[in-house]
């Protein structure tokens, strides 16, 4: 029994560890979807400059878009 | 327990192919098992330059007029340069072909066999092979100049051995 169990542990573990190389990793030559443009989040200007601007009147109190202030409002 | 072996030599398997990847000091494996239907040039006894590129890759647009230059000022000498595309899509990569019109050998690698089998390390790759057919050294990205006058170098030292 400890000998069958031993064995599956051992072939389970070779199994993951090629089978995550092949079946996880997306390989240089396979990211031409990935580097498709429209993969892009911020290819959009205009929506991520409205979209900054939201968060920053939002969150202005926390500083905004990175900008310093202390929440006093007048940032 | 049938499955699970079963299981484990396809794993070990596929493990022994990534191993199998071409190293320098390796042979060059012979191009036209992996580029099934391609019209490839006779590389025995020349200088060869395997280049991985894709249409999406802008460092792979800029290496083709480097690359360009290298087949006008070698390729008598016995400067053998081969482009292998790896694009998923027909479309693609005859568009790129189409804007980069360039006088060495093109070829598409459909079902990424020779992708698979070199396992390039980035986009663009390329590997520079010896009049023997052993590659001597591979190159990762394309870095402009730098990478443009390093080819140079190699080359020119591969012509004269």
């Amino acid at each position: 029994m400890k000998t069958i169990l031993l064995t599956t542990a051992a072939l389970a573990a070779m199994m993951l560890s090629s089978c995550s190389q092949h079946l996880v990793r997306v390989k240089p030559y396979q990211r031409g979807n990935l580097a498709n443009p429209l993969m892009d989040a911020s290819r959009d200007s205009l929506l991520l400059a409205m979209t900054q601007h939201a968060y920053f009147s939002r969150e202005a109190s926390f500083g905004g878009g990175g900008v310093g202030g202390g929440g006093c409002g007048c940032n | 327990m049938k499955h699970i072996l079963l299981l484990a030599i396809t794993c070990l398997s596929l493990s022994a192919a990534t191993a199998a990847e071409p190293k320098v000091g390796a042979a060059l494996p012979a191009l036209s098992g992996l580029l099934p239907g391609a019209s490839l040039p006779k590389t025995s006894g020349k200088v060869v330059l395997v280049d991985f590129w894709a249409s999406w890759c802008a460092p792979c647009k800029a290496s083709f007029s480097a690359m360009a230059r290298l087949h006008q000022k070698y390729a008598s000498k016995g400067l053998v340069i081969i482009g292998i595309g790896v694009d998923d899509e027909a479309a693609d990569y005859q568009g790129f072909v189409s804007k980069n019109k360039v006088a060495f050998t093109l070829a598409h690698d459909t079902q990424h066999k020779a992708a698979d089998f070199f396992n390039p390390p980035t986009m663009p790759s390329s590997y520079l092979v010896d009049r023997k057919g052993v590659i001597r050294h591979i190159h990762k990205g394309f870095k402009g100049a730098k990478t443009e006058a390093e080819y140079t170098a190699e080359i020119e030292a591969l012509l004269a051995e």
